[in-house]
């Protein structure tokens, strides 16, 4: 039976960095996968999938915020200053979200639906962690990524045995979104640490949670999955596509022009 | 003064023309609201088939230049906010279009005419928002006008449209504090930030104070449109009523208003203002402004690009219906 711990402070610093470490790795992801899907705020394809992937996308940006809220009670900088100040090295969110697929929907939404499933189990490992305030957080985000799920599930199907153009675009949309995907699961240093204290199981569990359940969707789908795939890994060292420096450019713009300025 | 309505195009006799308009009007005075079964003229269904067409058009053409903002929000607090807003203007025209639907117009001819550049939408999205501070006047100001206008619509004699309206005000009032707190937060910070609004204010201030449309002695619709209810006060009256609205703030602000005749008549009540250039107007809603061009191409590209989604939409719905996922807890 492993102990719980009641609060953010009871931690010894090697267990703290560590989920220093699992936070960014959290918040960065959301962040950025949100900010992909506001890109399609006014260019969807119906009006209802605008507003669909505009509420998705504060609802991710929100998750984000609340974990980099609970970095910045663990002496982390603020989460304005963590999103906006950064630079492209400090960031660890997995090369997957990162890559842009501005203008390609069944990119964005094989992408987002491989994210959300993602999401989803490790926020149901966290609610069962030993981290109390983290198992609390994650309970509450959970009840959200439901819908976010049910959005993927719902869409994968029906585009994937559309017409044949449909499946054509989401088959090319899993070949090529499906190493970076396996990279969400990248090993790190802090994962035996957050395992032994019982706060998180590691990556290559998760990822064979994922799989199970992204392949039988995808199998559904009428959709296929080389399972000679290799994961696509560096994000979470700091090594990223070049598109998230662009995306950071942009995120930044106004920020930059004065960085004590309040707008 | 009697409007008349032309037999032929509502396939009834003289007599029968005659008497289904006495009731239809004496329901209109009564204040009742007209209904998509009730029979109404087919010249009324046509102006508001238009009137909401256009304002459907405005919502998500207006999605365009604060959306591109978004990527660049400076904060949390921001980013959310203008992003939630966004997207509540598409859902307005959403709103909009399906109460078009209602009278018989088809969401997909709609967009069509829009992108082929038949059907039109508010000058002021003609108008690039070149920087971030565009963003703010927009939310405040132009989020202010379109309050006037539509809560005097949101009175207004057709149901559907009137229902819509009532629920859109109450989001964009959300749109004006939100729009108002960042005006706020801008004029008391740098000498920069106070300059970027300025500059803001003077781009934006013509098309504003275009928006209500053409003043009354020029303005063609407006008669039809109010004998039957649907619009409760004329263009000059609604901009009189925003320029009471807001005025004062802005020079409480320290904003300085780029009109050198604008001020109050005392002995009136009314402002008083340079008379807006209707030649520019006119040019701009008809597809002559700075980025009209753009905007329409976006849609164009946004609603080509997305064809095979709706194509499979649609095939999916025939062939092998998906269930909805069922909710465990």
């Amino acid at each position: 039976m492993i102990a719980t711990i009641d609060t953010l402070h009871d931690m010894e610093a090697s267990l703290k960095s560590a989920v220093i470490d699992l936070l960014y790795r959290l918040a960065d992801d959301a962040i950025i996968i949100g900010h992909r899907g506001s890109e399609w705020t006014g260019f969807a394809p119906i009006l209802e999938e605008d507003i669909a992937f505009s509420s998705m996308a504060q609802d991710d940006m929100g998750h984000a915020q609340t974990f980099y809220q609970m970095l910045f009670e663990l002496g982390e900088p603020d989460p304005d200053t963590n999103v906006f100040a950064r630079k492209l090295d400090q960031w660890t969110c997995a090369g997957m979200v990162s890559i842009s697929s501005q203008r390609d929907w069944a990119m964005s939404l094989v992408r987002k639906y491989f994210y959300d499933v993602a999401a989803s189990i490790r926020l149901d490992a966290l609610a069962e962690g030993a981290l109390v305030p983290l198992a609390q957080l994650a309970r509450k985000l959970r009840s959200e990524k439901k819908y976010h799920l049910m959005h993927g599930t719902m869409w994968i199907p029906r585009l994937g045995t559309g017409t044949r153009e449909s499946h054509q675009l989401m088959q090319s949309a899993v070949d090529t979104l499906y190493p970076h995907a396996l990279g969400m699961f990248e090993p790190t240093s802090a994962d035996l640490l957050l395992e032994q204290a019982g706060v998180c199981p590691r990556e290559d569990e998760l990822r064979k949670r994922w799989q199970a359940e992204v392949e039988n969707v995808l199998c559904g789908a009428t959709l296929k999955v080389d399972a000679d795939m290799s994961p696509v890994f560096g994000g979470r060292a700091g090594k990223h596509p070049k598109d998230l420096m662009a995306l950071l450019d942009d995120m930044q713009l106004v920020y930059n022009l004065d960085p004590h300025a309040k707008w | 003064m009697v409007i008349a309505i032309d037999p032929q195009l509502n396939k009834l006799s003289k007599e029968e023309c005659e008497r289904h308009l006495e009731v239809f009007e004496g329901r209109i005075a009564r204040g009742d609201k007209v209904e998509p079964t009730d029979w109404m003229p087919e010249e009324y269904r046509h102006q508001l088939i238009r009137l909401i067409h256009v304002h459907a058009n405005s919502e998500i053409c207006g999605a365009l230049p604060e959306g591109k903002w978004i990527p660049h929000a400076p904060s949390f607090k921001r980013k959310m906010a203008l992003l939630a807003k966004v997207q509540d203007e598409v859902g307005h025209a959403q709103l909009l279009y399906r109460a078009a639907e209602t009278l018989g117009a088809s969401r997909q001819q709609m967009i069509e005419d829009l992108i082929s550049g038949k059907s039109k939408f508010s000058n002021v999205f003609h108008y690039p928002a070149e920087i971030w501070t565009d963003v703010a006047i927009i939310a405040w100001l132009i989020d202010g006008a379109a309050i006037v206008n539509q809560t005097m619509m949101s009175d207004g004699s057709y149901g559907p449209y009137s229902r819509a309206l009532k629920r859109i005000c109450y989001e964009e009032a959300f749109h004006l504090k939100h729009g108002y707190e960042m005006v706020v937060t801008i004029a008391q910070g740098t000498k920069k930030q106070r300059e970027m609004l300025q500059d803001s204010l003077d781009r934006w201030w013509p098309p504003i104070m275009m928006f209500h449309g053409p003043a009354d002695k020029v303005s063609k619709h407006t008669t039809m449109l109010v004998q039957w209810g649907v619009k409760l006060k004329t263009n000059d009256e609604q901009r009189q009523q925003f320029l009471r609205q807001f005025v004062p703030k802005m020079l409480d602000l320290g904003l300085h208003i780029p009109d050198p005749n604008l001020r109050l008549d005392e002995k009136t009540g009314e402002w008083l203002y340079t008379e807006p250039d209707w030649d520019e107007f006119k040019r701009v809603i008809n597809g002559g402004g700075p980025v009209s061009g753009d905007r329409v191409a976006t849609r164009k590209l946004a609603h080509e690009e997305g064809r095979w989604v709706r194509e499979a939409l649609a095939a999916a719905a025939t062939n092998q219906p998906v269930p909805m996922p069922t909710m465990t807890d």
